[in-house]
């Protein structure tokens, strides 16, 4: 017996009836801890197994149980997988926000909603469908104390109705999620979702145009956060010194990498570890370890948010003018710590890119996806030990703690390279060596490790008071020597880190330059100008600091420049004028975006319009 | 015509000269406890022949950290940041376990600023040497309270210490070093002792040293000068050091003599003074310093000592070859791994 009040036969809404298949967002509405991660991971994986390209945001808050957490899954048949700013379809399981959730909807959405919120009664331009959760989590789930675990399992099979999601798939998905040694609650959670599946089927009538149809877009494909694909890239680069602090976003970077270095990492004939993790009593002790190590010959790393980056800042710049290849990974949030800790934001770029006192620049690596989070990773250990200096991989919540679509990882070709390090036999050669000075014109010295057993081997560390012999010294000539020598270094690395991907578009006058996450909002946002407006753009993905010179020809090349931050004070572009002449820089405008959630198209293209006065 | 014969040099066992484990001029005041140490330091890796490329000299900020760059000149050394020389030397010893670490500090780089790391090294016991050249003040900023000042200790301004110390000894006992001793600058066969003893042992050795800062905390109303040092220490006991290589040749006389052998075979034989100190008694160990300081004495000697509790590198299980120079065999898992994991994400 249905007790609904209103019937969905009976939806007093109506609009003309049209289809539009894989392409539409769900925003999924609960409270955090309320287990629901569960349920919107299959959600989004079953669309991900019928081969339409789709992604996830989860936007959570911090706390662990109690305030309200939003999933958004977004399916797009053209393969846009950034953020959706609309709303097509609303799960409202939130009782505390269900009443906003419901009047912000654009006129047409759909809302799936826990019966007595009585959510119908808000407006009369939606498509609504109440599901008496309670009663049908009864006989899906006898034992009483589980069902808070399976109950947000039952709008999987809602919604799989209401969109055409084979159910086959849901199941799948769900036995990948739960894995074979929790096969029980997979039955468990299976029962929910049928039990879901079958109220609609048995109760609704569909009013809403959304559905899914199978696709082939993602043969081959895995799901991945880009925190694992860090954690692979750092494994695969062959780090041997982890050191880290708990610190959201990148936590999981370290326990991902943790779990794989236990299964491939263990030396199977003495079954010790080839690595060393070490979970230190601050991000200071942290990277001070990682620049130990890094000093002693290891492939170093630590794993931070901003926060931690303000504490390493002494030690970076003692890694800088000392020498010591270590990499940092920065997921980047925003900040400060009592900001928005599990909010997105790319908002260390320009403190990171100067970090420290006195004169000192670090490059950085942007990733974008997960397939560049597993090569960046593995490339800026290289940079590392071939620069002798502190890399950061900068990427940030959004990548970092989502999931995303990828193509698997390639195998690196190349074999790891370890820098320019002296053994007893070279200084046997040799006779000697000066620790700083620029033998090959690349501005970096050969180094020694300790440990080496060579009567020559040893030289004392210290931070820049030191001639090319590395003896102590506050001699001005011996100061600007040095200080000039790292200058010349970090040019050599304009050369030598990733170029920038670049898409020219020869009847552009526009051109918009972005880095990481930024790329998916503003490939989508190319398309929108081009289709909404005939405003051509060329695009410019930065890959690194330095800056290469690809970047300084995409800005000639081009009228007007847009350059696409996600933080307040522009902090890309005002990295780019530190360098930039002053034409060039009359050329740069602004699109900023600081909300805290992955950055959408639409707010791209709305900025550029109004700019260009359209 | 006649030939001079030169004697030929004087060499230890690994066929070095006491020269080669010098350092460079000292740059501290003259008659700074400091120096003594370096002092001591070389002369017990000469005499040890501890191999110098073996060893990592590691430092934080202060007068006591400038002084790596004074002794084991064949060795690496990195003078790193102000109270986290602790971070440091781990990396650097995760990176590569056959190094030898040896940490030196003041008592502001390690009380004051790095109380924390210098606990966390503690309960680590990472297997290191880590020397507190101890005197109470801040002397490259010109004279300071540290926070190991005694209660009531005047500074040469006529300011008095209103604080109590922290006890370096007291909070590495508790908190897990294995071997924790104190001395005095001044006091040579005592300090060469306890230094042999560290090099031998195989966890962190924790060794605070009074040790005088002649230019400003030497006067008056100093508990850190080299007076109030005559007057007040007291010896827990006298301490003899037999190295592996040396056979034991005198008999112990029972009851007088306590023996401990350390992890590479070497012996610290301990004979009793004025009362029966058991130095492996942890509990024990604490309340003579609680007694002492009691008494307004300093206690000096081997405080504590085990070599039964495994190092950091034994709990984490490392490798037995240096991280640091593992093959890309030994580090790069193959494309099978790659595979595997990449279908598990499918």
């Amino acid at each position: 017996m249905s007790t609904l009040e209103v019937s969905p036969a009976e939806t007093r809404f109506d609009e003309p009836r049209h289809t539009v298949i894989n392409d539409f967002s769900i925003q999924i509405a609960t409270v955090n801890g309320s287990g629901s991660q569960t349920a919107n991971t299959v959600m989004m994986r079953s669309i991900f197994q019928m081969g339409i390209p789709v992604s996830d945001k989860n936007m959570f808050p911090s706390n662990i149980a109690g305030l309200p957490t939003c999933f958004t899954i977004r399916a797009s048949a053209r393969g846009y997988i950034a953020r959706k700013k609309e709303i097509d379809l609303l799960v409202a399981m939130n009782p505390e926000t269900a009443r906003e959730d419901v009047m912000n909807l654009d006129r047409g959405a759909v809302v799936v909603y826990d019966e007595p919120l009585k959510l119908d009664a808000l407006r009369s331009d939606l498509h609504f469908y109440p599901v008496p959760f309670d009663k049908l989590v009864v006989p899906a789930c006898p034992e009483a104390k589980l069902r808070k675990l399976v109950r947000n399992m039952i709008y999987d099979g809602i919604v799989a109705w209401l969109l055409g999601i084979d159910m086959e798939e849901v199941r799948k998905a769900l036995l990948k999620q739960f894995g074979k040694r929790k096969a029980k609650a997979a039955e468990l959670n299976w029962g929910a979702a049928q039990a879901g599946h079958d109220y609609a089927a048995k109760t609704f009538t569909k009013s809403d145009p959304y559905r899914v149809e199978r696709m082939h877009a993602n043969t081959g494909k895995i799901i991945i956060e880009g925190n694992s694909a860090c954690a692979l890239g750092a494994m695969f680069a062959g780090v041997t010194v982890v050191t880290w602090y708990p610190i959201t976003p990148s936590s999981s970077l370290v326990e991902s990498l943790i779990g794989y270095l236990k299964r491939f990492r263990i030396d199977k004939e003495t079954g010790r570890a080839t690595y060393a993790v070490v979970q230190g009593e601050d991000e200071l002790a942290s990277i001070g370890m990682a620049i130990g190590a890094g000093w002693a010959g290891a492939r170093s790393m630590t794993a931070t948010a901003g926060p931690g980056i303000s504490l390493m800042s002494e030690f970076v710049g003692l890694g800088y003018y000392a020498e010591v290849p270590t990499v940092i990974f920065d997921v980047e949030r925003v900040g400060p710590s009592t900001g928005l800790p599990t909010r997105t934001m790319q908002g260390d770029i320009l403190s990171t890119a100067l970090l420290s006192h006195g004169d000192t620049k670090h490059p950085m690596l942007f990733p974008c996806s997960p397939e560049e989070c597993f090569t960046l990773s593995i490339e800026a250990f290289d940079l590392a030990e071939r620069f002798q200096t502190p890399v950061f991989v900068m990427t940030d919540l959004d990548l970092g703690m989502n999931n995303w679509m990828a193509d698997p990882f390639v195998y690196p070709e190349q074999p790891i390279k370890r820098g320019k390090v002296l053994s007893a036999e070279d200084l046997e050669k040799l006779g000697g060596f000066a620790r700083y000075k620029d033998v090959d014109g690349d501005g970096v010295g050969y180094r020694t490790l300790p440990a080496t057993n060579h009567p020559a081997a040893a030289y004392f560390t210290r931070g820049s008071g030191h001639n090319e012999r590395a003896q102590y010294s506050e001699r001005e000539d011996d100061y600007i020597r040095n200080m000039e020598r790292l200058a010349h270094k970090f040019e050599t690395m304009r050369g030598a880190v990733p170029a920038p991907a670049v898409k020219y578009n020869d009847a552009a006058e526009i051109g918009f330059i972005a880095a990481g996450t930024s790329d998916y909002a503003v490939r989508e946002s190319c398309d929108q100008l081009q289709q909404e407006y005939s405003i051509p753009a060329s695009y410019l993905r930065l890959k690194a600091y330095p800056f290469t010179a690809e970047l300084r020809r995409f800005i000639d090349r081009h009228e007007r420049v847009y350059v696409v931050d996600q933080n307040r004070d522009a902090q890309l572009l005002a990295l780019m004028r530190l360098e930039m002449d002053p034409e060039e820089i009359a050329k740069l405008r602004s699109i900023r975006y600081y909300g805290g959630l992955p950055l959408d198209a639409r707010t791209i293209t709305d900025e550029v319009v109004r700019q260009e006065g359209r | 015509m006649s030939t001079t014969v030169t004697p030929p040099k004087k060499v230890n066992r690994v066929g070095l000269e006491i020269l080669n484990y010098k350092g460079a001029k000292t740059t501290l005041c003259a008659g700074c406890g400091h120096n003594s140490i370096s002092e001591r330091i070389i002369e017990c890796f000469y005499e040890l022949g501890v191999d110098p490329w073996r060893v990592g000299k590691f430092s934080g900020i202060g007068c006591s950290s400038k002084s790596p760059a004074y002794f084991l000149n064949m060795s690496h050394g990195f003078n790193s940041v102000h109270g986290r020389m602790p971070s440091v030397a781990t990396g650097a010893v995760l990176a590569n376990r056959n190094i030898l670490g040896l940490g030196v500090t003041g008592d502001g780089d390690t009380a004051s600023i790095g109380i924390g790391q210098f606990m966390h090294l503690v309960r680590r016991n990472l297997p290191m040497i880590y020397i507190i050249e101890d005197n109470g003040v801040y002397g490259l900023t010109k004279g300071q309270f540290s926070a190991t000042a005694d209660l009531g200790s005047k500074l040469k301004t006529g300011v008095i210490n209103d604080l109590p110390p922290f006890d370096c000894c007291a909070l590495a006992l508790k908190w897990g070093a294995t071997f924790v001793a104190r001395s005095f600058s001044g006091d040579k066969r005592q300090l060469q002792t306890i230094l042999k003893t560290a090099i031998a042992h195989d966890g962190l050795s924790v060794i605070d040293v009074v040790s005088p800062c002649v230019t400003f905390n030497d006067h008056d109303g100093s508990t850190k000068s080299y007076s109030y040092m005559k007057e007040h220490e007291s010896m827990l006991h006298e301490l003899d050091f037999v190295p592996f290589y040396e056979d034991i040749a005198v008999e112990i006389p029972e009851g007088e003599v306590r023996d401990v052998e350390m992890h590479d075979g070497s012996h610290l034989r301990i004979r009793k003074l004025h009362r029966d100190y058991d130095p492996t008694n942890r509990l024990a160990a604490l309340a003579a310093i609680e007694e002492a300081e009691k008494q307004h004495e300093v206690l000096t000697g081997v405080l504590y000592v085990n070599t039964e509790k495994p190092n950091f590198l034994e709990l984490l299980h490392l490798a037995e070859e240096p991280l640091a120079t593992l093959p890309e065999s030994k580090v790069r898992p193959p494309q099978a791994a790659l595979d595997e994991i990449m279908e598990e994400l499918r």
